[in-house]
């Protein structure tokens, strides 16, 4: 008989080797689907993971979606570390991308080349206020911030509606519900010939890098992680929970609210009623599955960027529908979360006890 | 006269989807299992549902397929956080986006088919009463579904033994444990029928609330259930009372527009997500009313040690 025995320390080995255990559980579970689906599961696989990067282009679509889903795990990671549950990025990238739109279309024709940062600038203040919410409503009230920022993406996606619908649609737009296209001053430099990779790439990687750097070298990020592996210990330290809190979802906050801007002043161009294919949701699987180590997110947001330009080639070339990258990535987190209880257990055989012999 | 019972029989039935899913999670939550899947597991009830009664004919087998599926998520959720121990807040978002893209995936073919339904009671003699006819004879089978299930749960929590282990189990596992209950299997149990009642609010909102599928229709009514069992300081009637006020709000947002009130259509949906906010923040505001009614092992992993 075989049963789990708590390790005597969690495991390194076990913590690094789960995210590639995991994928390779997944890519199996893919490959038992689409032969169930009646697809030879080779050409299928191959349809999936490679074909999307047989092009220059797809490699730029690769980076390009990798891009705001790293800087949104990135920013989630932060408050993670600390137990601080952070779903609703989603809705604060709409808001910091509200705020950003709002700016590019006020100075709409301008040719200052302050617009743009001013515009990262608001994104990110957007998404922090969207984020202070719950932050306010758990340090003053104590009400779960899981729900409550994930009731604000719901009210942050009617509010954009409501502008794309009304007071920011385009008047000759023939009643479209977007907004105009922005000038060409609130748009993001293409960085790299022949794709669609724009400068907002480079954010992301100041972003990750000064991640790296907060998490490993300053003493916050030290108050971050102690307080998410000992509350109490944090405590006693002299590190309140409030500040905790505070931290984590500004830090999401501004995250998500940058991204939020790099996807309308990038390849969208013009705010629309949707703004983002879920980047905020599928940014807390890349968060867990890059081990909330900003290295780690920024290899889980190349496999989980795959992932959709997958699903959109496996719609094109083998009929399926794109919701199968949805079903992946959360399949993906079940083999993680499973693969996981290796870091804190081993399996060890257990010979029967005799009855009566303890 | 007519208008007030109209009112009173669509709010339950738009409060009967959010008593459904919170009753399984607050059962679930008794036995100290933080289940935040709801959402996933209510719309793969919903789809399996709506596919199950597309392909039979029957509704009612609709309605065990959205049981089933409701029950089979939540046993993965369950191998994850009973016996591999996994983090239950990462587990049930992980269960959550899973039922999202799932639903997805196998609703595709049946966006547009449509599907009886079930319809609500029409008794000869006895639904055309006035005022009672329609309250106690006129609404949606599930809807007395719903209310059974309230009654009964209340009963077995507290009146039965079951139910004081499931308490038990709840408040300190590793004295259920001692005197020699199987911790693991009971929340077993009570995971699978969360999963189970979510799967069933799931079939009610496709094949009677609004009888068709479509991507992503509980639209939040299973994190607004989750908040509901806090709001519900885990008992019950309380359960039943939220949802009728959250009903009531979600009501409201239709007949204002129906009155031709002049309000942007999305700042009137908003109103069910803002008042699950307020209504939390007001709730959770006193620290002893949650400390004293949360299980007390509420999110924390048990590991038998034999």
């Amino acid at each position: 008989m075989l049963r789990f025995e708590a390790r005597p320390a969690p495991s390194r080995l076990a913590t690094l080797l789960s995210p590639l255990i995991a994928t390779l559980a997944t890519v199996v579970a893919g490959v038992v689907l689409f032969a169930a689906l009646g697809h030879a599961p080779l050409r299928a696989l191959a349809a999936f993971f490679v074909q999307p990067l047989a092009t220059r282009y797809g490699v730029g679509e690769w980076v390009l979606k990798a891009s705001p889903l790293a800087l949104i795990a990135v920013g989630l990671a932060a408050g993670y570390r600390a137990n601080v549950w952070n779903i609703g990025a989603e809705g604060q990238l709409t808001v910091g991308a509200i705020a950003a739109g709002g700016l590019a279309l006020a100075f709409d024709g301008t040719t200052s080349p302050l617009l743009l940062p001013a515009m990262f600038v608001a994104g990110a203040a957007g998404g922090m206020a969207w984020a202070a919410i719950p932050a306010l409503l758990r340090t003053r009230f104590r009400a779960s911030e899981i729900l409550t920022s994930l009731m604000l993406v719901y009210i942050a996606s009617l509010w954009l509606q409501l502008l794309v619908h009304g007071a920011w649609r385009d008047p000759e737009g023939f009643n479209f519900p977007q907004s105009k296209l922005f000038g060409a001053a609130a748009l993001l430099p293409v960085i790299v010939p022949d794709t669609r990779v724009n400068a907002a790439v480079l954010l992301t990687l100041a972003v990750v890098a000064a991640a790296w750097v907060f998490m490993q070298r300053r003493h916050a990020g030290f108050e971050m992680r102690v307080a998410g592996l000992a509350p109490a210990a944090a405590n006693y330290a002299g590190i309140p929970e409030s500040q905790t809190v505070w931290r984590g979802m500004l830090i999401g906050g501004a995250c998500a609210g940058l991204a939020g801007v790099g996807e309308i002043a990038g390849p969208i161009g013009q705010l629309m009623p949707s703004v983002s294919p879920g980047y905020g949701f599928t940014a807390i699987i890349v968060a867990f599955v890059g081990r909330l180590n900003p290295l780690g997110i920024v290899f889980a947001s190349l496999l989980m960027s795959l992932l959709y330009l997958g699903g959109e080639a496996a719609q094109l070339t083998l009929a399926l529908p794109s919701a199968v990258s949805g079903l992946f990535q959360g399949t993906l987190l079940f083999f993680l979360l499973a693969a996981d209880v290796f870091i804190h257990y081993r399996l060890v055989r257990v010979r029967a006890v005799p009855a009566g012999a303890a | 006269m007519d208008t007030a019972v109209q009112l009173v029989v669509l709010t339950l039935a738009a409060a009967t989807p959010l008593l459904l899913a919170a009753l399984g999670e607050l059962v679930t939550e008794r036995s100290g299992v933080l289940n935040l899947g709801v959402e996933g597991m209510m719309l793969t009830g919903a789809v399996c549902a709506f596919i199950a009664c597309v392909k039979t004919g029957s509704p009612w087998l609709g309605v065990a397929a959205g049981a089933v599926a409701g029950a089979g998520l939540a046993a993965i959720f369950g191998v994850l956080v009973l016996t591999l121990t996994a983090n239950q807040v990462a587990s049930g978002l992980a269960l959550s986006l899973f039922g999202v893209g799932l639903s997805a995936f196998a609703g595709l073919d049946y966006v547009s088919a449509v599907v009886d339904g079930i319809r609500p009671l029409a008794i000869p003699g006895l639904t055309t009463l006035p005022v009672v006819g329609p309250l106690l004879f006129g609404q949606n089978p599930l809807v007395y579904v719903a209310l059974v299930l309230l009654v009964a749960i209340q009963w077995m929590l507290h009146r039965t033994h079951a139910g004081l282990v499931v308490r038990a189990v709840g408040e300190s596992p590793e004295s259920a444990d001692a005197i020699g209950y199987n911790v693991l299997a009971i929340r077993y149990g009570c995971v699978l029928f969360g999963g189970a009642c979510a799967g069933v609010a799931g079939a009610y909102l496709s094949l009677a609330y609004t009888p068709m599928w479509s991507e992503n229709m509980t639209a939040g009514r299973g994190w607004i259930a989750l908040a509901l069992v806090v709001f519900a300081t885990w008992k019950p009637w309380r359960v039943l009372a939220g949802a009728v006020l959250f009903g009531g709000v979600t009501l409201a947002q239709f007949q204002a527009q129906a009155a031709g009130v002049d309000v942007e259509p999305q700042l009137l949906a908003m109103l069910p997500y803002v008042a699950t906010i307020v209504v939390l923040a007001i709730i959770s505001r006193n620290p002893m009313l949650i400390l004293r009614n949360a299980p007390a092992s509420l999110g924390r992993p048990f590991r038998p040690d034999r």
